[in-house]
């Protein structure tokens, strides 16, 4: 019926026939559909209102006891003597989040400039496959490989254990390299052809109507593709705890180990009772809090790159 | 006689009720009923609900809820009366000792080093002063000039309790030790890094790592349970007055024959021979 409905060549007998009946019908669907789709959504809202209250009903109580500035500069991470400070935690995000980006960000984006104006389509099409496959590889992998690769090649170079900024930094630096290759492959792809062409008939080579005209006319969506892989670094936990050490001391150089945030809730969250574990909950609303601004920073920049076009 | 003729009579009949009803649950055995709430030491939770689910097994009309929560959430749920039986891997503390413990089995830590390691044995201040960040060398050890990487478990694990206990006394574990936070992931760490040194528990030792002797005492089932190997811990199973009814016959089966083999199968040291 939906289909003799489309068809325009329907006479108009036939069509005031089935306007009678059907039409109720449909009209009992497209009343059932927004409310379906409704009770969806909310079930995503109420999950996520549900989450934030927990974790900050949670973790509240232990901020105003310890004091929201000491809670996040004090150095010392000792539960059992009731001290909380997990500034060593947030340098410790910080750092391995930064390291990666740096080791990460530049390859990733060479690639996408790679596929979008060098390579050609066959190199493209298993290129991209390859670059799928990455991101598919679950998280853990990750950190197997770290440890049984990373560990044993940086501790030949370096000495010391292995554990450290810089083996947490390899790691999610090529967990990220996908969604940072791909968002600003599709930034770059969609600079308009006449970009380039105008860039190049005004008498620019390739590499300068790409340095030139098309990396800054992609720039906002390369720039959230930077944020997407900082969030995805940031909130990054199982590969980082097998290979980063975890040791709550402040990091002095790229071969400290380390503890991230994430980490510091899943290592200690199977023991922890009373203010110890409040105190985890409260480094996730920290987290909480830090990755909520990251998103709403990339979102800003997508704006933006849809304002300026 | 406590009671008047009148309520024998009526205690006989319901007693007689009982069984009747007893006789025509499915179950033949004439099981107890009631429940069991064992609240305490995350290193027992795995070993307590074994034996729990064997427990009811054999009773049906008996329900045992084991939880985790830690050796001293378990023993002042047993003060307060909020749990039965409250499980704990460490000794009791001497204001805890107006509680009856029971010791239902022993569990050995092994300190261990990657099999190349020329060390053999390490002394227990060696050790502390390893883990309190003073002794970084192996070299300071008898072995090769190398870093030494210490491993440690996180903050609130019973391995770690034990250990901080027994090895560490008034010191701490410094914050430069890596942590790791399994039993598997220190003993993959040990296994991976030639110079790194770690504790678990003596069940987890395999040949990927090497246990070193300890003043002198090489860990086995042995000597842990001849008390000559000191970094030991027991399972003990709390109570606020020496158990009776249910709790009696729980704890009973868990020291007899069939709840120590399964202590054995666990990875621990039954405490009576069930041979």
């Amino acid at each position: 019926m939906p289909a003799s409905i489309s068809h325009p060549a329907t006479s108009k007998a036939k069509l005031q026939a089935l306007r009678k009946k059907p039409v109720r019908k449909y009209l009992s669907l497209e009343m059932a559909v927004p409310g379906v789709f409704l009770l969806s959504a909310s079930i995503v809202m109420a999950a996520v209102a549900v989450i934030s209250l927990f974790v900050f009903r949670s973790g509240i109580p232990l901020i105003q006891k310890v004091g929201l500035v000491s809670f996040l500069t004090g150095r010392t991470w000792d539960p059992s003597a009731g001290i909380y400070g997990i500034l060593p935690m947030l340098t410790g995000s910080l750092l391995v989040t930064i390291t990666a980006l740096v080791l990460g960000v530049p390859v990733a984006l060479a690639g996408a400039v790679f596929l979008s104006e060098f390579a050609p389509i066959t190199v493209a099409v298993v290129l991209r496959r390859c670059i799928e496959l990455l991101a598919g590889i679950p998280s853990v992998v990750y950190g197997f490989f770290g440890v049984i690769v990373l560990l044993p090649l940086l501790r030949q170079i370096f000495g010391g254990s292995g554990f450290s900024v810089l083996a947490g930094a390899i790691v999610l630096a090529i967990m990220i390299l996908p969604t940072v290759l791909s968002v600003s492959l599709e930034a770059i792809k969609t600079v308009p052809q006449e970009y380039r062409e105008g860039s190049l008939a005004l008498g620019a080579t390739h590499w300068q109507t790409i340095k030139g005209v098309v990396l800054p006319a992609a720039r906002s969506g390369i720039f959230a593709s930077f944020i997407l892989g900082m969030g995805r670094a940031l909130g990054e936990t199982m590969a980082v705890i097998m290979v980063v050490g975890n040791t709550t001391r402040m990091p002095r150089s790229l071969l400290d180990p380390v503890r991230t945030l994430t980490a510091n809730v899943v290592i200690e969250m199977k023991y922890a009772t009373g203010d110890h574990q409040q105190a985890l909950f409260a480094t996730g609303i920290v987290l909480f809090l830090f990755i909520m601004a990251l998103n709403f920073a990339a979102r800003l920049t997508f704006a933006n790159s849809r304002r300026s076009k | 006689m406590l009671f008047p003729r009148k309520f024998q009579s009526l205690a006989v009949v319901s007693t007689l009720c009982v069984l009747l009803v007893a006789g025509c649950s499915r179950n033949p055995s004439p099981a107890e009923q009631g429940s069991i709430t064992i609240v305490g030491s995350t290193s027992v939770q795995p070993v307590s609900e074994v034996l729990a689910e064997k427990f009811m097994q054999l009773h049906p009309g008996v329900r045992i809820n084991v939880q985790g929560g830690g050796s001293t959430a378990g023993i002042t749920s047993v003060q307060s009366g909020a749990a039965e039986i409250g499980a704990s891997s460490r000794e009791l503390k001497s204001s805890e000792k107006n509680l009856h413990e029971t010791v239902i089995a022993l569990d050995g830590i092994a300190v261990v080093v990657h099999p190349r390691n020329p060390v053999s044995s390490i002394s227990l201040g060696d050790i502390r002063r390893i883990y309190a960040g003073q002794v970084t060398n192996w070299s300071e050890l008898g072995g090769p000039d190398a870093q030494i990487t210490a491993v440690t478990r996180e903050a609130g694990s019973g391995t770690r309790g034990a250990f901080e206990e027994i090895v560490m006394g008034a010191d701490k574990i410094a914050d430069s030790v890596i942590v790791q936070d399994s039993t598997g992931a220190v003993r993959t760490t040990v296994s991976q890094d030639p110079n790194a040194i770690g504790y678990i528990s003596l069940a987890s030792v395999n040949q990927e790592v090497k246990p070193l002797a300890f003043e002198g005492v090489m860990p086995s089932p042995q000597t842990v349970r001849a008390g000559t190997y000191r970094v030991s811990r027991p399972f003990i199973y709390v109570t606020k007055e020496p158990p009776t009814g249910l709790v009696k016959a729980y704890i009973d089966f868990v020291l007899g024959p069939d709840g120590q083999r399964i202590v054995e199968a666990e990875g621990l040291i039954p405490v009576r021979s069930h041979e």
